[in-house]
């Protein structure tokens, strides 16, 4: 009987403890994203999707040298290269890409491309929303992967400690 | 025919017609309400995109559930399939018949006579003078519903899911009444006016939750094992029975089920106001009936907030724990207080 009692006791203050936990978190706000409509944000050296730099002066940093597309695992990239012109000049050395092609099907982000080229013209930027309504939409053109390309849904994380202790992400 | 008799007869119409819709308005609030509380509980939104604030998503609910597809399985028995929803929706809504919504009839704004005689709008459906008898009744209507269902699908799952849902109604139908007994031992009536007019005195502190507090926790426990609500919600055990006695429902025929539960907790919640917290009672609700209509809302609002709490704290509890519950400590308990309160009743009027 003594049993029972201290049972019925110790698990009303059980329940109510849990009502009380509710309860608390009841009252503060949500930490759901609201992804279009607020910005996510990622870290700074988080590896997003492509985008192919310029110069200040607007010439492409991309001298068409296909290292990005010997590094890359997959094989997704394809650089066909060309001639620049006096009358038309796409980037400061002998020869520009062309084609530009980025598979983003078969993209695993590993960054090799962006670690290998000379320019530093390929980077792995922080837009992360990349579904299509077309596979073949997923191919991204030169014209798709050049600057600028900053969507609003994408912040970047002013992670103040992280920066700090290991002198990462400078902005 | 008498004048008199036609118009109050279409009065009376009006108002059945309008109460019912109002129920089925508040399951479509309820569906909202709930997604939106639960939410917050759980450090989310809830709905938020159909509508501002997510206002029109019951809508949306709701026209997706017109719009699917309706599927008969070949394999069930046609008729009672199709009349189980009905028979788990009608006695969910019938049970709000006898609660009194305010403390006299009213005239109808505007209209002094109709067809020159004055007609009086009483805000309750029915006055039955077993009226507490009568919800218990229509309350284990419902099961009829459940267990049809289950039976009628011509599936294991569902077939354990109502016979399980079944048992847990019928239990939870005992410690109901005798928690209620004591009720009427208190109020000496089993009619619902006379039992919430016993209730105004003392500024509130007449409520029956404070002079029996022990048969209100028994009856809202049971209340809500009644209506499968958390943390009794075995119905719908989807990681046991896949969905219980409704596995084989789809479309508005599962709506109709959804709907019956979230009534059923309405009416719930409706009852446990009105037996418990002193219905319309409230200051100035005996001169202005309408404000009696908002007290009594008010109260309805403050138990489904806590039927949600609790569902948004309380895990479920295993089949056999709950029928141990049940047997073992809610009855007891009840024959106990109901004992307790013959005997100091006795003292008192001896």
């Amino acid at each position: 009987m003594i049993n029972e009692v201290k049972e019925v006791v110790t698990g009303s203050v059980e329940l109510a403890r849990a009502m009380g936990v509710t309860l608390k978190y009841f009252f503060r706000t949500p930490v759901t994203n609201q992804f279009p409509d607020e910005p996510v944000a990622v870290y700074p050296r988080f590896r997003g999707r492509h985008v192919l730099k310029r110069y200040e002066n607007g010439l492409e940093r991309c001298i068409g040298c296909s290292l990005c597309a010997a590094a890359c695992p997959t094989d997704c990239i394809y650089v066909g290269a060309a001639e620049n012109t006096d009358e038309e000049r796409y980037s400061p050395g002998e020869r520009y890409a062309e084609i530009y092609e980025i598979n983003m099907l078969r993209c695993i982000f590993c960054g090799y491309c962006a670690e290998a080229c000379p320019t530093e013209a390929i980077v792995l930027e922080h837009d992360f929303a990349l579904a299509e309504y077309d596979r073949w939409d997923a191919v991204y053109t030169k014209e798709r992967l050049l600057e600028p390309h900053d969507p609003p849904h994408i912040a970047i994380r002013d992670d103040e400690v992280f920066v700090a202790k290991a002198g990462w992400g400078q902005k | 025919m008498d004048p008199v008799v036609i118009t109050t007869t279409v009065v009376e119409i009006i108002k059945i017609f309008i109460i019912a819709t109002a129920l089925m308005l508040g399951f479509a609030a309820m569906t909202l309400i709930e997604r939106k509380t639960v939410a917050r509980f759980t450090l989310r939104y809830g709905p938020n995109r159909a509508g501002k604030y997510g206002l029109l998503q019951p809508v949306a609910d709701m026209f997706k559930m017109f719009f699917k597809e309706e599927v008969i399985p070949g394999h069930v028995d046609r008729l009672v399939y199709l009349m189980a929803p009905g028979l788990s929706l009608v006695p969910a809504i019938v049970a709000f018949a006898v609660v009194p919504l305010a403390s006299q009839p009213f005239a109808i704004p505007f209209t002094e006579q109709i067809f020159g005689q004055p007609v009086m709008v009483t805000p309750w459906v029915a006055d039955v003078n077993v009226g507490l008898l009568y919800v218990l009744a229509i309350g284990s209507l419902g099961t009829y519903g459940v267990i049809l269902g289950g039976w009628s699908s011509n599936n294991k799952y569902s077939l354990l899911g109502g016979l399980r849902t079944s048992a847990q109604m019928l239990s939870y139908e005992l410690p109901m009444g005798i928690a209620l007994l004591s009720i009427v031992l208190m109020a000496g009536s089993l009619r619902m006016n006379e039992i919430v007019s016993q209730q105004g005195s003392l500024w509130g502190l007449g409520w029956f939750i404070f002079v029996q507090p022990i048969a209100f926790l028994i009856f809202f426990i049971s209340g809500l094992a009644e209506a499968g609500r958390s943390p009794f919600d075995l119905p719908e055990t989807e990681n046991e029975l896949i969905g219980g006695f409704a596995t084989e429902y789809g479309g508005m025929k599962f709506g109709l089920f959804f709907g019956a539960e979230y009534i059923h907790t309405v009416v719930l919640a409706c009852i446990t106001a009105t037996l418990f917290l002193g219905g319309w009672n409230g200051p100035l609700a005996e001169q202005v009936p309408i404000l009696g209509f908002f007290y009594f809302l008010a109260k309805v609002a403050v138990i489904i907030f806590i039927i949600l709490w609790i569902r948004a704290s309380i895990t479920r509890v295993r089949f056999d724990k709950m029928m141990n519950f049940c047997w073992k400590f809610l009855l007891p308990l009840g024959l106990v207080n109901l004992a307790v309160t013959a005997l100091v009743i006795a003292i008192i009027s001896f």
